[in-house]
């Protein structure tokens, strides 16, 4: 339970900022291979977790291009560990993140960014003082969603980074291994209660930083 | 000293070719909407690249596509205060006020003359969506000046307000352009606020520049299209030299005019701008007597321009620099053999002066 959340927390740590870069570029630049990058940030939803774990694995695994690389010179290891199923929890919340917080930029009108630079703000000094504090709803429920989403993860975790009792197993990983075993159904159950209020919890919180975000704006909530 | 030049060509739109040099003061861009006025502001602002541009404020070039220069508009240091006032709606209006001031660097506009100047004393602690039209406006305009501006440019600023709010703000306006030494330029398409705040008039239409010139010569010619308005007079810069309480009169100054209007505020030698409607003036060879007027005023006719779609004429009378712009009829240019030269007494009830703030 406190290892699923641990991951599903780095996980949000790791796949947050990617996920706010990513969906700056996508609502606010124009240029050629936006579509496909719009795709490939996508493509986690539409394919089966497994493949997107088997994936991490060709590419981060001992070795893999990236993950040779990361084991010579730092020696970080990622597949069946802590970290790698943090990192495949990121992957597969990615776009769930990139999608709210991308909302939440384009429905900020971009006439404030222009104000802000006649006032003599550069790029990364907008961004920070105007389209990022705007955006905070959308980041925050972006980031509550990807931790409830994180929590579930199951197909890319066990394929990345294996389902090993107090390294890897998160919550649903070990819902899994308690039904293959006999009597196993009263610890599941329980399990299944804890996955069901968090996740209940989760949105209850997202839905409530967004009402206090828009009031504080002057929207109506 | 402002040096703008643009020549663009918008998909759809008119080819634009619009030059013109503004001295120091208010500059207004007036024309109906097409006319190439936003392209101006965005070109100036740098929001916008044309296909050939050059804008020089006061000998710093911040455009030039000749020689491929392009100062990014963060850096123009041009406060531009837009129709809707884009205030910052995370932050209270004293943040919004010192955004720029944060980001600027030296610069002599302080931040308790601005908030004395726009009476925003007491709405530091409120939060954007709190003010009504007209307060956010004034914010806006005071974040613009805090950013310590080398040209303030403002681009419609009151075209979203109703005529209460409007009525409200510009006298801000106008205390503003005398309190701070910055130049100003100035788009709108309402009459009321280019006689009030500009001193340099650009007309414009369909994309070109129809006519420059100062605002009194302007609204004295009779062959722009100001002078096709039913509203069309004459804008005059006057100071009050005299004041008749008993009679409940002022007696005006232009030049070498003497106007009496009914008694105004203002102390003696107190500057004033006024306006003598053309429809409102009646021309004669001869002095009336046994006559509730006031003001008879010796002038030479300048120039008639016939409306004939109009059945009207536009005289420009002239004495000394000052210009009167008078609506009369083509009957009226004959009878009374009205041509450039002519000696003529121009006929203006005091009732008929309109005194701007």
């Amino acid at each position: 339970m406190a290892l699923s959340l641990g991951v599903a927390a780095r996980s949000v740590a790791v796949g947050l900022p990617v996920a706010i870069a990513l969906a700056w570029v996508l609502a606010r630049c124009r240029f050629p291979g936006r579509a496909a990058l719009d795709a490939l940030v996508h493509l986690p939803m539409v394919l089966p977790p497994v493949v997107v774990g088997w994936l991490l694995l060709l590419l981060l695994g001992v070795r893999g291009p990236m993950g040779a690389w990361l084991h010579e010179w730092f020696g970080v290891r990622l597949v069946f560990t802590t970290q790698g199923a943090a990192i495949a929890c990121a992957i597969m919340s990615l776009p769930l993140m990139v999608r709210a917080v991308r909302l939440s930029i384009e429905a900020i009108d971009p006439g404030l960014e222009e104000a802000a630079r006649t006032l003599g703000a550069g790029r990364l000094d907008r961004f920070l003082t105007i389209t990022l504090p705007l955006a905070l709803p959308g980041v925050l429920s972006g980031a509550i969603v990807g931790y409830v989403a994180s929590l579930g993860e199951f197909g890319a975790v066990i394929t990345f980074a294996a389902n090993i009792p107090g390294e890897t197993q998160t919550l649903p990983l070990a819902i899994y291994s308690a039904l293959q075993t006999p009597d196993g159904e009263a610890t599941a159950a329980k399990l299944a209660l804890v996955s069901i209020l968090l996740a209940v919890l989760g949105l209850g919180v997202a839905e409530w930083i967004g009402r206090r975000a828009r009031a504080a704006l002057g929207h109506r909530a | 000293m402002i040096e703008f030049s643009l020549r663009h060509q918008w998909p759809g739109g008119p080819a634009l070719a619009i030059d013109f040099v503004a001295e120091a003061g208010a500059t207004a861009l007036f024309g109906p909407s097409g006319a190439g006025k936003s392209s101006v502001v965005g070109v100036m602002a740098g929001l916008l690249s044309a296909h050939a541009a050059r804008v020089v404020v006061d000998g710093t070039v911040l455009t030039d596509t000749a020689r491929r220069i392009h100062v990014p508009t963060e850096r123009r240091r041009l406060g531009l205060v837009f129709q809707d006032a884009r205030l910052f709606p995370h932050m209270s209006v004293r943040s919004n006020l010192t955004y720029g001031l944060k980001r600027a660097q030296g610069g002599g506009i302080g931040f308790d003359d601005v908030v004395e100047l726009l009476g925003v004393a007491g709405l530091l602690d409120r939060q954007p969506h709190t003010l009504s039209g007209g307060e956010k406006q004034r914010v806006a305009i005071g974040r613009a000046l805090l950013a310590q501006p080398r040209l303030l440019l403002m681009d419609e600023p009151l075209a979203s307000l109703d005529a209460a709010r409007k009525a409200e703000i510009l006298p801000y306006l106008v205390r503003l352009k005398h309190a701070l030494a910055l130049p100003i330029v100035y788009v709108t398409h309402a009459l009321d606020e280019v006689l009030a705040i500009a001193d340099t008039l650009v007309l414009l239409e369909h994309g070109q520049v129809r006519a420059v010139g100062s605002l009194a010569e302007m609204t004295a010619r009779g062959d722009v299209p100001l002078a096709g308005r039913d509203d069309a007079g004459a804008v005059l810069e006057a100071r009050v030299a005299e004041h008749h309480q008993a009679r409940q009169l002022s007696l005006l100054r232009a030049g070498p005019l003497a106007l009496w209007v009914p008694l105004v505020a203002g102390a003696l030698g107190t500057r004033l701008r006024v306006r003598i409607p053309a429809r409102e003036i009646i021309l004669a060879t001869a002095a009336p007597v046994g006559i509730s007027l006031h003001n008879i005023l010796p002038m030479v006719v300048v120039e008639v321009t016939e409306d004939a779609a109009r059945h009207t004429a536009m005289v420009e009378l002239g004495s000394g620099e000052v210009r009167l712009l008078a609506r009369i009829t083509p009957d009226a240019v004959a009878r009374l053999g009205l041509q450039p030269g002519r000696a003529v007494l121009a006929l203006v009830k005091s009732m008929s002066v309109d005194v701007l703030k």
